[in-house]
C-alpha cells in the first residue's frame, strides 16, 4: 500500500516543531511512502499536524490528519516512524493507522467541512517548493488558457461580473480597477502584489505565500496581461522569512520553466517579477507609501487622487492588490462566473476559541457557523463576548449579532468592516476598553508622521484611553474621547489615521457600559 | 458708577510665575482707580493684606501653573470660592517657563540638577518638610487641575488686555476675546 | 488659458484651470488657515489645516491640493471645520514645547498667528511635554526640535530649491523628527551649503540665525518665493 504524509512546514506548525517532524518522518520515505512538507493544513491551535493519504489501489485514497504530534522527543518520534513504516509494509486495506502519539482530528468535523477551498486549493496538498507539484496540479493552466486566447478584455469583464472584490481590506472592486489601469495610456505598467499583511492576528496571505506561491504568481501573470503590464513587484514584509524564501524559490522556477520572463509559454508576453522586503512598517502596507517604498523612499503615504492607477510605481500606471485578491483570480477563471458564485474569504481565526487557524469559507457565511461551529465557541466554562474583524482599521460584532452573514455590506452596518480576515474572538472575561486601547496604542506606534490628526490624535486618544483603563477619567474625558476620534477620523491624510479611531468608536458603540464603568465622575478634569 | 450696583469682589492670585502678570496689572496706572471704584480687592500678592482666601470671591485672576502642593491646595480653595476664574497669562494656561522643568520628568530630577548637578562646590538638597511646599511631578496648567471659565493668555498679559477682560465681567458682562491684540501667546 | 468659475463661500470665483481651491480662495480674498503649504514648494497636504467641505464630496478636502473645478460648491469656515481648525493647532502646541514667551520668534511666528486665527485661547488637550534636542552644532544656525512642527518645509526646500537634500524626516510617528544628514549633528553634514533657505521657510522658530535671542527672528518667505519665480521664468537680472 502506498502512503503520502504531509507535514505542514509553515510557520504556525514550523514554531511548533515541523520542520524537525518531517525530517524524522523522511526516514521512513521508500518506494511506496512520498514525505512532503506542505502550507499550512488549517486547525494551526493542534500543530504540528500530519495528513497521511493512503493508497490500496481500489477506490479513493483515504485521508486521515493528526495534530499535536511529537517534534522534539527523539524516541517518540521514532516509534511514530516505525508505526507509519509498519502500516506501508501492510499490504492489506487499511484499517485507520492509529498514532502512538499525538491525536486524530476529524476531517469531517465543520472546521473542515464548512470550508470552501478555492484560494486554498492546493494549500497543504502540494509542496509549495516544487513547480512540478505546482504543475501537476494544474497551477499556471489558467494562465495559458489566457495566453491562448489572449483577450484581455474579455478576462477583465469575467473579473468584473464576478464581483470580486479586494481581500486587502477597502474592498474596492477589482474588475473596476483593473479595467482602470488598462485603460490608462502607456506602454509601461506596473501589477504590485501587497503582502504586507501588517494587521495584528492576520496570517491569511503568509498561508498563501508559504503554502502555494505558484497560485500568487499565476494570478498576477494574468493580471499583467490584462492590464498591460509587463513589470510586477511583490512587496513582502520581511518578518515573513519563509514566505520570502518560497517566494523566492517560486519566482526563480517559474522564470526556470518559462511561466516568468519573456514570451511566457511562447506567446508574445513578457512579464518579470521582482520581490521587495519592507521594513517592519505597517503604513507600508498603504498603497501610495507602498509605491514610495518600492521605489526606495521613505514609506509615508501621499493624499490620492492621484491614484495609483494613474501614476503609480515609479509614475507608471499601477494595479496594486492584495495576495488573496489575485490568488483568486486563477479558481475564477477556472471555474467561471456561475460556479464561482460568491466567492470565498479566508480568515484567520485567533483569540478565544477552541480551535484556532485558517479557514476559507463561502463568502456570507454567518459569523456564529464560524466561530461556533468551525471554531468551537469559546473555553469551557465561558460565552462568547465580541468578534473583532479588520484589526486596528475594524470593529467588533456582538454577540448578539453572531447570526451576522460575512459580507461587506452586513459589516459596514455594524461598524465594523471585512478587513484583511483577521478575526479575533473575544470571551465574557474581556474588557472592550483594553481591546480599543491594544489597537490605538498599535496605530499610534505605526502612524507615519506625516499628518498631525494622526501623528499627535493617535497619542492623545491612547493617553485618554489609559486614563480611563486607570479610572483617572470623567465624563468630560469620555466627551473628548469620542469628539478626538471623530476629528482624527474624518482629517487625517490616509487609511491609517481615518480608520484608528474605528476600534474605539466600535466599542463604544456596541459596549459603553464597559467605559463607563471606569468613569469616576469626580476625578479632575 | 451706579451706586446701587454692589462692587465686585475681586480676588488676583500668584502660583507658579514670575509675577509678571501682576506687574502688568499693576500696569493699569490710573484705571486702578476707577477699578477701585468697581471692584472690592478680597485677596492679592498686591493689594491685600489678607493671608487666607476667602469665600464668596466673584471674580479671581489666577496667575501662574501648580508647581506645588501650597499651589494645589490654594487653587482648589480658589476654585470652590470663585464664581468666575480666569487663567491669568501663560503660565497659568500653558504652565510656560515653570513648566520646562516638566522635560526633565519629575520633582526629582528637577532637584537633583538644580542644587546638586549646578552647584559649585558643595552642592545640598534642601530639606525643610513643612516649611518649603514638595514640588509637584509636573507643573500643570490650571485647567488640567480644575475648571477654568475664561482665559487671557500672554506673558504677560497687557494691561489693555486685563481691562478688556475685566470691563465686562464688572459690569456682569462676558467679555469677547480674540483677534491678536486680546489672546496671542508670548 | 481656461477658466473655472466656482462658488466659495456663497462668493462667485473665476479662476485659471489647474489651479488649487486655496489659490481661489485667495483670489477671492477669503482666508483659510494653512501651515505646511508654502508657494514654490511641492505641496504635501499633511497639517490638515486647510481642508474645506466640498458640496458632493463626503471627504474634506485640502484646499493646498484640491484643484478647482467648474461649478464646484465650496465652504471654508463651517462650525465643524473652525472646530477641526482648533485642535489641529492644539494638538501643534501639545506635541511640542512651545515657550512663545522665550522664543526666537515670538510675535513672528505662524504657529503663534494660527493660534489667534483659530481662537485658540487655551489647550482642551493636555500639554505632552516631550523630551526634544537642540542642535546647535552649525557654525551659523542652529535646529530647536522643541518647537518643530514637522512641516517639513526646511527638508523641501533645501532638496527641490537648494538641492543640497540636507535635510529629511528621521524615526516614525510621535517619534518623527526632522535629521541632517543619515542623523547627524548638522554642523557635521558637508553637503549643508550654509544658504539659510530652511531657516528662512521654517514658520516657527525651530530653525534660526545663532544669535536672535526672544522676538529677533523675521523669516522671510517671500524671498524664497522670488527666487523660485525668477529660476522659473528665467529672470536672471533683476
Ligand atoms: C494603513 C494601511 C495598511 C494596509 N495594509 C495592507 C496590507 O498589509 N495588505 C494589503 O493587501 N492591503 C493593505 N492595505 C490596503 C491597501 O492600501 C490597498 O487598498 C490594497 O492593497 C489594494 O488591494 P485590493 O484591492 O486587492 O484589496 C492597507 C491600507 C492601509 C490604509
Ligand atoms: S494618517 Fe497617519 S499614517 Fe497616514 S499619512 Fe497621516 S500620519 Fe501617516
Ligand atoms: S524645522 Fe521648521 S521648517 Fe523644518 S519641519 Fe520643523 S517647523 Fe518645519
Ligand atoms: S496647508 Fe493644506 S494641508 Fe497643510
Amino acid at each position: 500500500m502506498s502512503l503520502c504524509l504531509r507535514v505542514c512546514t509553515a510557520a504556525s506548525c514550523r514554531s511548533r516543531g515541523g520542520e524537525d517532524l518531517r525530517q524524522a518522518l523522511a526516514a521512513v520515505a521508500g518506494s511506496s511512502t512520498v514525505v512532503k512538507g506542505v502550507g499550512c493544513l488549517g486547525p494551526c491551535s493542534e500543530g504540528p499536524l500530519l495528513e497521511l493519504e493512503t493508497a490500496s489501489g481500489v477506490g479513493h485514497p483515504e485521508r486521515q490528519l493528526f495534530g499535536n504530534l511529537p517534534a522534539s522527543d527523539p524516541a517518540a518520534l521514532a516509534a511514530l516512524a516505525r508505526s507509519l513504516r509498519a502500516c506501508a509494509e501492510n499490504p492489506k486495506a487499511p484499517a485507520p493507522w492509529q498514532p502512538p502519539a499525538g491525536q486524530a482530528l476529524d476531517l469531517n468535523h465543520p472546521f473542515f467541512r464548512l470550508q470552501r477551498r478555492l484560494v486554498l486549493k492546493h494549500c497543504g496538498r502540494i509542496d509549495p517548493e516544487s513547480i512540478t507539484e505546482a504543475l501537476a496540479a494544474g497551477i499556471y493552466q489558467q494562465l495559458q488558457r489566457v495566453l491562448e486566447a489572449n483577450d484581455p478584455a474579455a478576462v477583465i469583464e469575467l473579473v468584473r461580473r464576478s464581483g470580486l472584490r479586494g481581500r486587502g481590506g477597502a474592498g474596492y472592486p477589482t474588475g473596476l480597477k483593473w479595467a482602470t489601469v488598462a485603460k490608462m495610456p502607456g506602454h509601461e505598467k506596473v501589477v504590485v502584489c501587497n503582502a504586507d499583511e501588517g494587521d495584528p492576528g492576520a496570517f491569511m496571505d503568509r498561508t498563501v505565500l508559504e503554502g502555494d506561491p505558484h497560485t500568487l504568481l499565476e494570478g498576477m501573470a494574468i493580471a499583467a496581461h490584462a492590464v498591460g503590464a509587463s513589470r510586477g513587484f511583490i512587496y513582502v514584509r520581511a518578518e515573513y522569512p519563509l514566505a520570502i524564501a518560497r517566494l523566492r524559490q517560486a519566482i526563480h522556477q517559474a522564470e526556470q520553466q518559462g511561466w516568468l520572463g519573456t514570451a511566457i509559454a511562447g506567446s508574445r508576453f513578457n512579464f518579470e517579477i521582482a520581490l521587495r522586503v519592507g521594513a517592519g512598517a505597517y503604513v507600508c502596507g498603504e498603497e501610495t507609501a507602498l509605491i514610495q517604498s518600492i521605489e526606495g523612499k521613505r514609506g509615508m503615504p501621499r493624499p490620492r487622487p492621484p491614484y495609483p492607477a494613474e501614476q503609480g510605481v515609479f509614475g507608471l500606471p499601477t494595479l496594486i492588490n492584495n495576495v488573496e485578491t489575485f490568488a483568486n483570480v486563477p479558481a475564477l477563471l477556472r471555474l467561471g462566473v456561475e460556479a464561482y458564485g460568491g466567492g470565498t474569504k479566508v480568515f484567520s481565526l485567533t483569540g478565544d476559541v477552541l480551535r484556532t487557524g485558517v479557514i476559507e469559507v463561502p463568502m456570507g457565511t454567518n459569523l456564529r457557523t464560524i466561530v461556533e461551529t468551525m471554531g468551537g465557541g469559546a473555553p469551557q466554562g465561558r460565552t462568547i463576548k465580541a468578534v473583532q474583524t479588520g484589526g486596528p482599521s475594524g470593529g467588533c460584532v456582538p454577540a448578539q449579532q453572531l447570526d451576522t452573514p460575512v459580507t461587506y455590506e452586513s459589516l459596514q452596518a455594524l461598524g465594523t468592516i471585512m478587513g484583511s480576515g483577521g478575526m479575533v474572538v473575544m470571551d465574557d472575561t474581556t474588557n472592550m476598553v483594553d481591546i480599543a486601547r491594544f489597537f490605538m496604542a498599535f496605530s499610534r506606534e505605526e502612524s507615519c508622521g506625516k499628518c498631525v490628526p494622526c501623528r499627535a490624535g493617535t497619542v492623545q486618544l491612547d493617553n485618554l484611553l489609559c486614563r480611563i483603563l486607570e479610572r483617572r477619567a470623567n465624563p468630560a474625558d469620555l466627551e473628548q474621547l469620542e469628539s478626538l476620534c471623530v476629528m482624527v477620523m474624518d482629517t487625517s491624510l490616509c487609511g491609517l489615521g481615518q480608520s484608528a479611531p474605528k476600534p474605539v468608536l466600535s466599542t463604544l458603540r456596541h459596549f459603553r457600559g464597559d467605559y463607563l464603568a471606569m468613569l469616576s465622575p469626580e476625578a479632575t478634569p | 458708577m451706579d451706586p446701587m450696583t454692589p462692587r465686585k469682589r475681586l480676588a488676583t492670585v500668584w502660583l507658579a510665575g514670575c509675577s509678571g502678570c501682576h506687574m502688568s496689572f499693576l500696569d493699569l496706572d490710573e484705571w486702578l482707580i476707577e477699578l477701585a471704584d468697581l471692584a472690592e480687592i478680597v485677596y492679592s500678592p498686591i493689594a491685600s493684606d489678607t493671608k487666607t482666601f476667602p469665600e464668596g470671591v466673584d471674580i479671581c485672576l489666577v496667575e501662574g501653573g501648580v508647581a506645588n502642593t501650597d499651589n494645589l491646595a490654594l487653587i482648589q480653595r480658589v476654585r470652590a470660592n470663585s464664581r468666575v476664574l480666569v487663567s491669568f497669562g501663560d503660565c497659568a494656561i500653558t504652565a510656560n517657563i515653570p513648566g520646562m522643568r516638566n522635560m526633565l520628568h519629575g520633582a526629582d530630577p528637577v532637584l537633583r540638577r538644580a542644587y546638586l548637578e549646578l552647584a559649585d562646590g558643595s552642592g545640598q538638597r534642601p530639606h525643610a518638610p513643612g516649611i518649603v511646599p514638595e514640588l509637584l511631578d509636573r507643573v500643570l496648567p490650571v485647567h488640567e487641575v480644575v475648571p477654568v471659565d475664561l482665559y487671557l493668555p500672554g506673558c504677560p498679559p497687557s494691561a489693555h488686555r486685563i481691562r478688556t477682560a475685566l470691563e465686562p465681567l464688572l459690569r456682569g458682562d462676558w467679555p469677547e476675546l480674540s483677534g491678536p491684540e486680546l489672546i496671542r501667546f508670548g | 488659458m481656461s477658466v473655472c468659475t466656482l462658488r466659495i463661500d456663497e462668493r462667485d470665483v473665476a479662476i485659471e484651470a489647474g489651479s488649487t481651491l486655496l489659490q481661489a480662495a485667495r483670489e477671492a480674498g477669503i482666508a483659510i488657515p494653512t501651515l505646511c503649504v508654502l508657494e514654490g514648494l511641492s505641496p504635501v497636504a499633511a497639517c490638515r489645516l486647510c481642508l474645506v467641505e466640498v458640496s458632493g464630496s463626503e471627504k474634506l478636502l485640502p484646499a493646498c491640493i484640491t484643484p478647482v473645478q467648474e461649478g464646484m460648491q465650496v465652504h471654508t469656515a463651517t462650525p465643524r471645520l473652525q472646530e477641526i481648525r482648533r485642535t489641529v493647532i492644539e494638538l501643534l502646541f501639545t506635541e511640542g514645547n512651545h515657550v512663545c514667551a522665550i522664543c526666537v520668534a515670538n510675535g513672528h511666528c505662524e504657529l503663534q498667528d494660527l493660534a489667534v486665527e483659530v481662537g485658540m485661547d487655551h489647550s482642551r488637550l493636555p500639554y505632552r511635554f516631550p523630551d526634544r534636542h537642540v542642535d546647535l552644532s552649525h557654525p551659523l544656525f542652529g535646529l530647536d526640535h522643541n518647537r518643530c512642527v514637522l512641516c517639513t518645509r526646511c527638508v523641501r526646500v533645501c532638496d527641490e530649491v537648494e538641492g543640497a537634500h540636507v535635510w529629511d524626516v528621521g524615526w516614525r510617528g510621535e517619534h518623527c523628527r526632522i535629521i541632517a544628514g543619515l542623523d547627524e549633528p548638522w554642523g557635521a553634514v558637508d553637503a549643508c551649503t550654509h544658504c539659510g533657505k530652511c531657516v528662512e521657510v521654517c514658520p516657527t522658530g525651530a530653525l534660526f540665525h545663532k544669535g536672535d535671542t526672544s522676538e529677533e527672528k523675521h523669516s522671510d518667505p517671500g524671498r524664497l518665493q522670488a527666487l523660485v519665480h525668477a529660476r522659473h521664468h528665467r529672470q536672471w537680472t533683476p
